[in-house]
């Protein structure tokens, strides 16, 4: 085993394993400052801030020093290497470093959204000097508000790691980013009329390690350390990027890709990044209601679970194949277990369906080239399949004996009567059944919305489930390739809703309380190509269903159909 | 010494002496034929027997570099000749290129077939414009001739020389930094390793000479290792790691002589010698406060160093960064040497890249303080401050990718070194001697 020695710490590598210094430091838990180094850039090894020195241990033990202190970040490590980190030496490296790059840096922390997750506050913290030496004025730089619809640029704060640049250059390949001028007049611009627009842009605000490119949704609306953040994962397309939601007070703020080389990387698009707002809507649903003689009347939880399950009994009872659950992709693996779980219990004949995955346009890769063809070995991809679960709530399908129907199908058959009960769960947030298709439901006796919020098929529900989004919720999600995560709940519902995962639960009559990692492992024993899901807890990077990649990506072609024209009323 | 006989500028007096004809009439290209006749490997001993070290700056061993390609490459291997001549106070290249371009030209064809290359660039600094025609002339006039092309005088062997002219930036006469504009980018200098005779231009071996070493080339093969070896400085016995100073050297004298020019003299003049015997002395008989041995970035000499030999280790036995590019300025003693400083400084904050953090903010941090000093606002700890920012930007070795913040650093350490009372004497004085002009243009 290739072992490296860092501060005198013998660390293991893999055999295989090409780390560089920093890389190799954290391994042992050792951190070594770095502004330009990124694991997903090129590395450019202009910030300085990496110095260490590194040494040869010889199989004598004697350790042959490198005279001078060379960058962590372009410095591979191999069996034998030597890194100090914390050497006089080294430390006089840092100080001079950080100095300098505080140099021109205005102190308006005060005022700065990076401030408490800073590269230059915690590093000028752990490294630099208290006080400035410039007895001059600052370089002023001017601002530059409009680098993109979503990024402005407080110039006079950059640092020219060029994490930026090199990220619109090498990820999404479409170079909007560019240093204009030379020494310390140096500025990341654009070009003049080509904005950074693209659908990854987001991620160079993500990518600063200061507080120069900062994201205007995000402007002046929280310090961050008021803000608590839960990881979970995008529901935004089936790539399944890992994110962690920051919220405060039950209020999302903004969405943060996660580090997960098993599902997206390190990014995710600004398409997922800014499209949680539904969360907030007005028109988010906050109690049950019950169609009632007296008209629809809003009803506590539980006094509505009951009613609903002996109405459900009673439909099962009374015509067992005319009575019909729809899933969608929008839902997490055990909601769909627990659903499909009880209305079989109920009787074997009832009848399960999954509505397709929206599919918009084509699955969208990057980097993009000149032409805005995608390179060949894409590094990021956005996907065509608007849902989060597709793979998972289909595998729970497959075992119950489900079928994939679209929703005019079902509701074509709801008018035809061959269905009379319908417990219909919700779709895409941007709208998933019309006015005109909600009118089918008139003919069914026994209509059963669960949703987030308002849609044109509430008017005709003999019960209204309110649920919550994503980022509300505990569950599972499995993305295009098969890859199981875990989604947290990371602020409470609004009103009464209820996370939907606890109304399946209590729906069924289950006693105690939904926990998540508890009823995967009851998947995992019941549904063989969900085995996977035995350890419960799926850990930060989630963990690969075996063969579910293939059976997902099988059976993926058949269940996209482009979107429909849904609207939300 | 001054019986010596130039040979690299021996046809600049000439008429048309940039013609292709006249360089013919003189036994021109019969070197390169003459190189053709033997293996590359050959030549390339040839070059590396001779001790001929670059000119360009670091006085790296020319043959030498050239082995550091690898063997048995598929290819192409390129060759980048740098003409980006910007260290203040140079200008062989200049004088080279516009009365004797066919020399370089030759130099190139030799090398190229040295290392297996088929295509050379040329790249020129910007403000060169004579320079310019006169090089796009005579690489026509040798492609007429078929002295490039294909299958050069029936050898079999191919070569194309192409011009590149640069946008005027002293960074871009760094080897990496040339490279990158070469490919069109941003002359930001590479990261080494990989050197670029392992992944250079458009990431394939390169090698990158300087125009005055490729006449040198020339001269080699003209005149034999032996001739070549009979010039200079042979090695400090005492220094094994010294390849000796062989050759002539085109030395740029400038600043406040009676005449300036472009002398060529063999290696190891002195600083003295070089002012008294070719530049003339010092107009008005003034004396000599200090004189930069090789280009601004090397330092400065005191009058008591004056008798140091100006090869590639002498400068440096006396605390200079080295020999540089051979520029000799004379900075008679009516010049304030913050003046100097001042103005070395706000080169150097100009042409920073601003790639690396210490170089970017030490530079300009440097000029600030300096120009504050010269408005009359300087503080006795402003000149501790310099040193340990000209010491920190560079030469605490490792902290920056290219040598700008070494060369940035080094006049102004060694400056405060060298005359620290008149440095103490200015603050003290609170003078100013900043025009009013200046402060318009002042950052």
């Amino acid at each position: 085993m290739p072992t490296v020695y860092v501060n005198d710490q013998p660390v293991e590598l893999k055999p295989d394993e090409r780390l560089n210094c920093i890389q190799a430091a954290q391994k042992a838990g050792v951190e070594i400052p770095h502004y330009c180094w990124h694991p997903s850039l090129s590395v450019v090894a202009s910030c300085r801030m990496c110095l260490v020195e590194v040494g040869d241990k010889k199989p004598d033990g004697t350790v042959a020093m490198v005279p001078k202190v060379v960058p962590g970040c372009q410095t591979p490590v191999k069996d034998g290497t030597v890194i100090v980190t914390n050497s006089p030496k080294v430390q006089a490296a840092q100080r001079g470093t950080l100095e300098y790059l505080l140099l021109n840096h205005p102190l308006d922390c005060p005022v700065c959204d990076q401030a408490g997750e800073c590269g230059l506050q915690d590093f000028s913290f752990k490294y630099g000097r208290a006080y400035s030496r410039l007895a001059e004025p600052k370089n002023q730089k001017k601002d530059k508000p409009y680098i993109g619809d979503q990024i402005t640029l407080f110039t006079d704060r950059c640092i020219m790691c060029t994490r930026c640049v090199r990220f619109t250059r090498e990820i999404s390949g479409t170079a909007e980013l560019q240093v204009v001028s030379r020494g310390s007049g140096e500025e990341i611009d654009i070009f003049p009329g080509k904005p950074c627009n693209n659908k990854l842009a987001g991620n160079v605000v993500d990518l600063c390690p200061v507080g120069a490119l900062c994201s205007k949704d995000f402007l002046y609306e929280q310090r961050v350390w008021w803000l608590k953040g839960k990881n979970s994962v995008c529901a935004g397309c089936s790539t399944g990027c890992s994110i962690r939601v920051d919220q405060n007070k039950d209020v999302v703020y903004r969405l943060k890709p996660r580090s997960n080389p098993l599902a997206q990387g390190e990014f995710m698009c600004d398409e997922g990044r800014f499209g949680w707002k539904y969360i907030h809507s007005e028109h988010r649903l906050k109690f049950p209601m019950q169609k009632l003689p007296a008209g629809i009347t809003p009803v506590s939880w539980p006094q509505i679970l009951p009613a609903l399950r002996q109405a459900l009994t009673e439909a099962a009872k009374r015509a067992p194949e005319k009575l019909a659950v729809v899933l969608t992709p929008f839902m997490t693996v055990e909601e769909a277990y627990l659903l499909c779980k009880f209305v079989k219990s109920l009787s074997p004949a009832a009848r399960l369906f999954m509505t397709p995955a929206p599919v918009v346009g084509e699955d969208d890769s990057y980097p993009k080239d000149l032409r805005g063809q995608a390179a060949p070995q894409p590094k990021f991809t956005i996907r065509a399949e608007k849902a989060p679960n597709r793979a998972g709530v289909e595998l729970v399908l497959q075992h119950f004996g489900g079928a994939v129907e679209s929703l005019d199908a079902v509701l074509a058959q709801v008018s035809q009567g061959t269905l009379e009960a319908v417990y219909l769960t919700a779709g895409s947030p941007e709208g998933w059944i019309t006015e005109e298709q909600a009118k089918s439901l008139a003919k069914a006796k026994l209509v059963i919305v669960q949703d987030l919020l308002d849609s044109p098929a509430l008017p005709w529900a003999t019960f209204m489930l309110p649920g919550t989004s994503w980022a509300e919720r505990d569950g599972t999600f499995v993305n295009h390739a098969g890859l199981a995560q875990a989604i947290h709940r990371g602020l409470r519902s609004p009103g009464d809703a209820w996370p939907d995962g606890r109304i399946c639960f209590e729906l069924a009559g289950r006693t105690g309380i939904f926990h998540a990692p508890t009823i995967r492992q009851e998947i995992a024993g019941e549904i063989p190509a969900l085995a996977a899901l035995i350890v419960g807890d799926l850990g930060d990077e989630g963990i690969f269903l075996k063969s579910a990649g293939e059976t997902a990506s099988a059976a993926g072609t058949e269940s996209q159909v482009p979107v429909t024209g849904g609207s939300r009323s | 010494m001054s019986t010596y006989e130039p040979v690299l500028l021996a046809r600049i007096h000439k008429e048309q002496s940039h013609t292709l004809d006249s360089y013919l009439a003189d036994g021109g290209y019969e070197s390169f034929k003459k190189a053709l006749g033997m293996t590359p490997v050959e030549v390339t001993t040839l070059v590396k027997d001779s001790g001929l070290r670059g000119r360009g700056g670091a006085g790296f061993p020319t043959g030498l570099k050239w082995t550091f390609l690898p063997k048995d490459h598929p290819g192409p291997i390129y060759l980048a000749v740098n003409g980006d001549e910007s260290e203040p106070g140079t200008f062989n290249n200049r004088i080279l290129l516009e009365k004797d371009p066919h020399q370089v030209l030759e130099g190139i064809a030799i090398s190229c077939y040295a290392i297996r290359s088929n295509t050379a660039y040329l790249y020129l600094r910007y403000e060169y414009g004579a320079a310019w025609r006169a090089l796009q002339k005579a690489v026509a006039e040798c492609y007429e001739k078929g002295i490039f092309g294909k299958n050069v005088f029936g050898s079999g062997f191919d070569l194309d020389v192409r011009l590149h002219r640069g946008a005027a930036a002293y960074i871009c006469g760094e080897e990496t930094g040339l490279i990158e504009s070469l490919e069109g980018k941003r002359a930001w200098p590479r990261i080494k390793p990989p050197f670029p005779a392992i992944e250079g231009l458009f990431r394939k071996p390169t090698i990158v000479n300087n125009i005055e070493t490729m006449a040198c080339v020339t001269q080699i093969l003209k005149r034999g290792v032996e001739w070549f070896k009979s010039i200079g400085v042979p090695p400090d016995p005492n220094n094994p790691r010294d390849a000796g100073s062989y050759g002539p050297k085109l030395y740029c004298l400038s600043g406040h002589v009676n005449k300036p020019g472009c002398y060529e003299v063999p290696l190891g003049i002195t600083a003295r010698q070089l002012i008294e015997e070719y530049g003339g002395g010092v107009p008005g008989g003034r004396g000599i406060k200090a004189v930069v041995p090789g280009g601004i970035s090397m330092g400065f000499l005191a009058p008591s160093e004056l008798d140091t030999p100006l090869d590639f280790n002498g400068p440096g036995k006396v605390g200079c960064l080295g020999l540089g590019t051979a520029a000799v300025v004379v900075i008679d003693d009516q010049t304030s040497m913050v003046d100097v400083v001042y103005n070395t400084a706000r080169f150097f904050a100009h042409e920073s890249c601003g790639q690396c953090t210490p170089c970017r903010e030490g530079t300009n941090w440097m000029q600030r303080i300096l120009h504050r000093i010269r408005s009359g606002q300087g503080r006795m700890e402003d000149l501790d401050l310099l040193l340990e920012v000209s010491g920190g930007i560079g030469m605490m070795p490792g902290t920056t990718i290219c040598g700008l913040a070494d060369g940035a650093g080094w006049p102004v350490k060694n400056a405060i070194r060298k005359f620290r009372s008149e440095f103490e004497e200015y603050i003290q004085s609170g003078r100013s001697t900043i025009k009013p002009c200046e402060l318009i243009g002042a950052h």
